[in-house]
């Protein structure tokens, strides 16, 4: 695929990372972006009940703390841009506009869940919103989320590609290998790397010799930059830098979002690899939800539009609980079905 | 005592080539290290370096010659002090070059000569198929060609299926399977990638999941291993996992199996470990007719294939119909040489054994029945029973080992659904439980052979 002539401008990384307050957002914005974290974070704490309840088998991966980033991420695409993932896909899925019933159930293994049951907390898609996976094998979405955004450059479209993974995956071979095609077939592709401190038990100063996740595609010439991403505003801000970069025919970028996970890896997780303390400083001093909350408090938005906001959400997540543990099981004959087509 | 310049053999599976040009003339001095030739393969063209010192006493080939053996001597070459009258004294030529042809046209492609069948691939047995109309022309092909214009066919027809892979394009692929491809379709859609298989098999699937058709060629199968995550995990399982939502149609395509003296690393059949998964669908032919047919239903496919080609085959030619639209249907076997006696079983490399033994059976009065399975996946069980009903008695052949391999599935499957038909145990010739080996004689005798079906056809026959 010829890649078209263009001088490839190396950012540096690092630079603007807390440079600053990044661009306010509107009032509109900040209510949007409090609605939909505060609808992850509640519909990932009820799963969290269900799975100890039973309900919910397997693995499960819980998105609580790292909101911001695909929220925030969210807000700088356009209706046609795809999105990608690993395992720890719930938020994304509710970010990208689908029905928290579907995703609940699918969490329940019921028919009415978005794989009718035949994926799980790991495998969803959908088509309809342009989210394609949920990918058990870490590492293994960059490939395929470098391929979406191949698609996009073949046939010639704008669309953009996000291509999620966590700092554990950003050590697998084939993140790099993707790296060098996009690079060189000039793909449209952001690679958000959700750097949440820790790959399952191993942190990254134990796992990474460059723990600088912005400077990954270096030797690529892929711009990199560290963001906030406890801060949506900031990760907003370099949403919409990374995916003009994209679509305007650059080829890839790479965000390193500077997040963390206030739950285990999964829920199997003792998180004996750190301490109370770390996890609790974290929540006090920079979640994601209560700085918009208080931003929203501060510009003398009253507590009963957020309460409103509150309610609406619980509604949400108490309905697609009740309809997870509703909803009737696959009938048997689904297990013979959706293998070719 | 002048020196003969043999013809060189250019690659693993070379057997014969075309001597395109002399590059010296007769009388002309040469130095080791000199290019003194260039000789077509039906991969690619290559130069002739001089070993020797000396002056060129004479061409033996003229330049256009086609289909020279490998070995035969095309050159004398005069050491100092030695003169024409020397070359008398030259030992007799070690083989015969083949007859004199016209000369090749003078482009770096050699048409493949328009010879009988490949010496070690016998003529099948001609049934034609049910799907090709009475009367129809049929033109002489090498598997190369028709899997070449199965894809340019696809690619004309929907501008969504692409091919992908290790020099697809620039280089005219690895082993000239894509050959024209680049020209008539540009670097849009004929793409070469880096050497980085686990890579750029996620990004065809990626791409696939996006709606498109990609075409992965891996330059052999091996290579596949690095890239087998994505293939299956990904691949195959994602129309499952998504509840039907979200499938990919995708072919992976290469070469498999034993080429010739290439080892361990590059030479295994991987037959048996892609026809286990569900969700994938697995086709390794035989005949030039049906790498064409079932190479453009397998593009056609919304299911991911695994397309498993053979390198000893590519240059093998058959008769391809001459149809606008030839395409074989997945997953059905097809029943090569009729028979009573006994039923013998295989695919891909593996016929040519199956078929020769069949011919040496006949000579002893034993009628062999051969089925090419040709798809693996689905299994063709219908036809397997239907052959065993009638011979109750079945040998299966494959260059794959024999543990877990696809003979001990077709074995188990005549059990469960034979049994009853079957006067003695079904027999599998596989290649050996060896890694390959490098050494001519040992490579030999880990691949099967012609006498040991001929042995197992006549064991489960008592005689």
């Amino acid at each position: 695929m010829a890649a078209p002539k263009k001088s490839v401008v190396v950012k540096e990384s690092g630079q603007e990372k807390a440079n600053g307050s990044p661009p306010e957002f509107t009032k509109a914005q900040e209510l949007a972006a409090l609605r939909d974290m505060l609808l992850i974070r509640r519909f990932e704490e009820k799963a969290g009940q269900l799975y100890g309840m039973g309900a919910i088998g397997g693995f499960c991966h819980l998105y609580i703390g790292q909101e911001a980033v695909v929220v925030g991420m969210q807000m700088a695409l356009k209706q046609g841009d795809q999105v990608i993932t690993g395992y720890r896909d719930h938020g994304h899925m509710l970010a990208c506009g689908m029905d928290a019933k579907g995703v609940m159930a699918e969490l329940t293994g019921r028919r009415g869940g978005y794989s009718k049951g035949k994926g799980g907390s790991m495998h969803m898609f959908s088509m309809e919103k342009n989210f394609y996976g949920g990918h058990g094998i870490v590492g293994a979405q960059v490939s395929l989320g470098t391929g979406l955004a191949f698609a996009n450059r073949y046939r010639g479209n704008d669309n953009v590609a996000l291509a999620y993974f966590g700092d554990g995956a950003a050590n697998q071979g084939q993140v790099y290998e993707s790296f060098n095609m996009a690079e060189l077939w000039k793909l449209p592709v952001v690679y958000v790397i959700e750097n949440n401190r820790y790959a399952m038990g191993t942190s990254v100063s134990r796992a990474s010799a460059q723990s600088d996740f912005s400077k990954r595609g270096a030797s690529f010439n892929i711009p990199g930059k560290q963001v906030d991403g406890m801060d949506v505003r900031a990760v907003k801000a370099a949403a919409d830098e990374a995916v003009a970069w994209c679509r305007a025919g650059n080829g890839p970028f790479i965000l390193e979002m500077q997040t963390y996970r206030y739950r285990g890896h999964s829920m199997s997780d003792p998180a004996k690899y750190r301490t109370r303390d770390e996890v609790e400083k974290v929540r006090h001093e920079s979640d994601p939800i209560e700085q918009v909350r208080n931003r929203l408090l501060a510009a003398k938005v009253g507590e009963d539009e957020l309460k409103k906001i509150d309610a609406e959400v619980r509604e949400i997540v108490n309905a697609s609980a009740d309809f997870a543990q509703r909803d009737p099981e696959p009938d048997p004959s689904e297990l013979w079905t959706d293998i070719y087509r | 005592m002048p020196i003969q310049v043999l013809m060189p053999a250019l690659s693993p599976t070379m057997e014969k080539g075309n001597l395109a040009k002399w590059l010296k003339k007769e009388g002309e001095p040469i130095k080791s290290g000199d290019v003194i030739a260039e000789i077509e393969t039906d991969k690619a063209t290559m130069e002739v370096e001089a070993t020797d010192e000396g002056t060129l006493g004479r061409i033996l080939i003229p330049e256009g010659t086609a289909d020279v053996a490998v070995n035969t001597p095309i050159a004398m070459i005069l050491a100092d002090g030695e003169n024409a009258a020397d070359l008398a004294k030259a030992p007799a030529p070690a083989a015969k070059a083949a007859e004199s042809a016209p000369p090749a046209e003078a482009k770096a492609e050699a048409p493949q000569p328009k010879a009988a069948a490949h010496p070690t691939a016998p003529a099948a047995v001609s049934e034609p198929e049910p799907e090709v109309p009475e009367g129809t022309e049929f033109i002489t092909q090498t598997i190369r060609e028709a899997l070449r214009d199965a894809m340019a066919e696809e690619m004309r027809r929907d501008g969504d299926v692409f091919i992908m892979g290790e020099e697809v394009a620039e280089y005219q692929g690895a082993y000239k399977v894509t050959q024209g491809l680049l020209q008539e379709f540009g670097a849009r859609r004929v793409i070469d990638t880096p050497i980085t298989e686990h890579g750029f098999a996620g990004v065809g699937v990626g791409a696939a999941m996006a709606g498109l058709k990609p075409v992965v060629e891996f330059m052999t199968f091996n290579f596949a291993m690095q890239a087998i995550d994505q293939i299956i995990n990904s691949a195959a399982k994602t129309l499952y996992m998504s509840g039907g939502q979200m499938g990919c149609s995708i072919v992976f395509r290469g070469p498999n199996g034993a080429a010739a003296r290439v080892a361990a690393q590059h030479s295994q059949d991987y037959s048996a470990w892609y026809s286990q998964i569900p969700g994938l669908k697995v086709i390794a032919p035989f005949s030039a007719a049906d790498y064409k047919g079932l190479l453009k239903a397998a593009i056609r496919d919304p299911n991911p294939v695994i397309f498993l080609e053979n390198e000893v085959l590519y240059g093998h030619t058959g008769e391809v119909p001459k149809l606008d639209d030839y395409v074989v249907p997945i997953g059905k076997a097809r029943v090569v040489r009729k028979g009573k006696d006994v039923t013998i079983i295989s695919w891909s490399m593996g016929m040519t054994y199956a078929l020769k033994a069949a011919e040496e059976l006949a000579k002893e009065g034993i009628e062999a029945e051969v089925i090419d399975l040709r798809t693996l996946r689905p299994m063709d069980t219908e036809t397997i029973i239907a052959s065993v009903q009638k011979t109750g008695r079945a040998v299966t052949v494959e260059e794959g080992w024999q543990q877990s391999g696809v003979g001990a599935e077709v074995a188990a499957r005549i059990m469960e659904h034979a049994f009853d038909y079957l006067d003695a145990p079904v027999a599998r010739v596989s290649g050996k439980d060896v890694p390959m080996p490098y050494a001519a004689n040992l490579e030999k005798l880990a691949l099967p052979s012609v006498a040991e079906v001929v042995a197992a056809a006549k064991a489960v026959s008592y005689r």
